[in-house]
């Protein structure tokens, strides 16, 4: 923090270079347990981040709430990105953010999901936290939340029929507003 | 049948209930069945709009069934479309409470993102804003929460103190309520000369009217039957649950983001976390009760010697210049071209950030995906309110209907936030 401007030149270098630094402590510990090609580098800004595989998501998920050295058990968000205007094959991208109160730590975890079949499992057995969190990505992106124990629409009227925060959906809507008798 | 809206939403819950009344018929014998009750959308405990279906077993509530959205304004779609600054505007309309600590929590996230260091002046009295803010949040929590189940004189009392406040936050940010104040890299302008005169004064109204709350309700015999044992969180719940803020510490979770992980300064102010033992209503109120004692103290040291000099930062590529500057100078007058034309603004760097902080109503995160133009990508708000009201279903069950706005009171669920 507090650079000058000399330094954010070498800043922006780093950047790029981001993703070939040293894994950070928790990326060592899961790639110890998982094989080293089981996640890669993320871009989180100041906070370790990786990028996992929606197969076996929740054995990866349960290991990192319940491995004593990482023992993330705060979930804080589940949200995700619409990739389709960024240089990504994958369209979304579903983001988890966790905390750990034993280690004072944070850690983001971002899991690819394609369009085609948008679907991840769900870590609500995991953090029950995560209940309303994955309803709402649900609702806004139309990625199916597999073993959720109640999955519907949470903000957005039952019948909306469209996923707003993607995209390819427009600001102004569809005119589902003309359809609503008050 | 007949299909309004509200019979469209409760479908699930009343097929299910449905069902179960064609077996009592079935069964004569069977002495009791389930009511369905609306709660909402528009109740005066609901504090904005807000519907839960209850079911009911005779005054007991058997389940409920929030339904959402009725205040939902997409701003994350909406900030996709605006600059980094102008969605500062959009942040004063989520919780609506406690506005200026929305706007340092998401100034807070883009300033990580783009890796600004904001001024020594600037903190201090984004500190003090913040925690004045939570002394305003915390009166009106309490007052309404005392309101909802009859003590109407506590409610004023706040409301008293928390005009002060909004007299001090007029005067800095030139409205009460839609503040906008804080700038990537600074702040929309200098306080008033009298700005710390005028803090010191709101935090004393603030403490007396704490301490005639204190001497209302602490020791009320009907306040105490109507909070103690009523919707108790244990601590295992609160942290799987995700619970942040006054109600995670009232489970008894020693977690403040502003001693775990400080950020602007705080490790080195002198305050402490008041912690519940029992997880009911009554430890949120005793909880939410000393967090004001402790903001008022923040707020004394925070304006005790504010540090002179510039509130924005030397970040051409961030911040307005100063006025008196692009009327005389080239570069100035560039920079502020740069900073206000459309299609111009501050400019982060490709990447995605997360940054969290102590809200009123606890962890108040914002996650910025940034492709590198003049609008976020993705922005994201994790609301504390949306996840605390999540484990409502679960407090609120085998308690009688009375408890509804109890519970509801001590979450302090505030609808703008909830639904975004």
């Amino acid at each position: 923090m507090g650079e000058d401007v000399e330094n954010k030149e070498e800043r922006e270098t780093e950047d790029v270079g981001r993703s070939e630094s040293e894994p950070g402590t928790v990326t060592t510990r899961i790639r110890a347990r998982f094989g080293d090609a089981s996640v890669s580098t993320g871009n989180a800004v100041g906070c370790e981040s990786v990028i996992a595989e929606r197969d076996a998501l929740l054995p990866f998920m349960t290991f990192l709430k319940d491995d004593p050295e990482l023992s993330f058990d705060y979930l804080v968000d589940v949200t995700a990105v619409d990739r389709l205007r960024l240089d990504e094959e994958i369209r979304f991208a579903v983001v988890y953010q966790l905390y750990s109160y034993k280690h004072n730590h944070r850690f983001s975890v971002s899991v690819p999901v394609p369009e085609a079949d948008p679907r991840i499992g769900s870590v609500v057995s995991v953090w029950p936290g995560a209940n309303w969190l994955e309803r709402e990505v649900y609702d806004m992106y139309g990625i199916v939340f597999e073993g959720h124990p109640d999955l519907r629409r949470i903000l957005m009227p039952d019948d909306f029929g469209s996923y707003p925060l993607r995209k390819d959906y427009p600001l102004h809507g569809k005119g589902e507003r003309d359809n609503f008798v008050f | 049948m007949n299909t309004t809206p509200i019979d469209k939403l409760a479908e699930t819950d009343l097929e299910e209930i449905r069902n179960e009344r064609v077996s009592f018929e079935r069964t004569p014998d069977m002495p009791t069945e389930h009511m369905i009750l609306n709660f909402g959308p528009q109740h005066p405990a609901t504090h904005g709009t807000l519907h839960m279906v209850l079911e009911l077993d005779g005054e007991k509530v058997a389940g409920a069934t929030p339904h959402l959205g009725y205040l939902h304004t997409g701003f994350e779609k909406l900030g996709e479309y605006r600059s980094y600054n102008q969605f500062v505007t959009l942040t004063d309309r989520m919780n609506y409470l406690s506005p200026l600590c929305n706007n340092i929590g998401y100034t807070h996230a883009v300033e990580k993102l783009m890796d600004i260091e904001i001024t020594p002046r600037c903190r201090n009295i984004r500190v003090a804003l913040a925690e004045l803010s939570r002394l305003a949040d915390h009166l009106l929590c309490i007052g309404t929460a005392a309101l909802d189940i009859g003590a109407f004189t506590a409610f004023l009392y706040g409301f008293r103190a928390r005009e002060v406040l909004y007299d001090l936050f007029e005067a800095v940010c030139g409205t009460r309520l839609t503040t906008s104040y804080t700038r990537v890299g600074g702040l929309l302008r200098d306080v008033p000369e009298n700005f710390a005169e005028m803090a010191r004064e709101s935090v004393e109204e603030t403490l007396r009217a704490t301490e005639e709350i204190d001497r209302l309700l602490t020791h009320n015999r009907i306040w105490r039957d109507r909070t103690e044992g009523v919707g108790v969180l244990s601590s295992e719940d609160a942290v799987a649950w995700g619970a942040t803020g006054p109600v995670l510490r009232a489970s008894g979770v020693d977690w403040d983001i502003r001693k775990n992980e400080p950020y602007l300064g705080y490790e080195a102010y002198d305050f402490d976390i008041p912690i519940g033992r029992n997880g009911d209503v009554y430890d949120r109120y005793l909880v939410r009760m000393e967090e004001i004692r402790q903001s008022a103290k923040i707020v004394r040291q925070a304006v005790e010697d504010l540090p002179s000099g510039p509130v924005n930062a030397d970040e051409e590529h961030a911040v307005l210049p100063e006025k008196s500057e692009v009327y005389e100078s080239m570069e100035s007058l560039i920079y502020h071209f740069k900073m206000t034309m459309e299609g111009h603004g501050p400019t982060p760097p490709v990447g995605e950030v997360y940054a969290a902080t102590e809200a009123p109503n606890g962890e108040l995160g914002f996650f910025i995906v940034s492709d590198g133009s003049r609008e976020p990508y993705r922005i994201r708000v994790r609301p504390p309110s949306f996840v605390n009201f999540s484990m409502f279903p679960m407090l609120i069950r085998g308690h009688m209907l009375s408890d509804v706005v109890a519970i509801l009171g001590s979450l302090n669920v505030i609808a703008g936030e909830l639904d975004r």
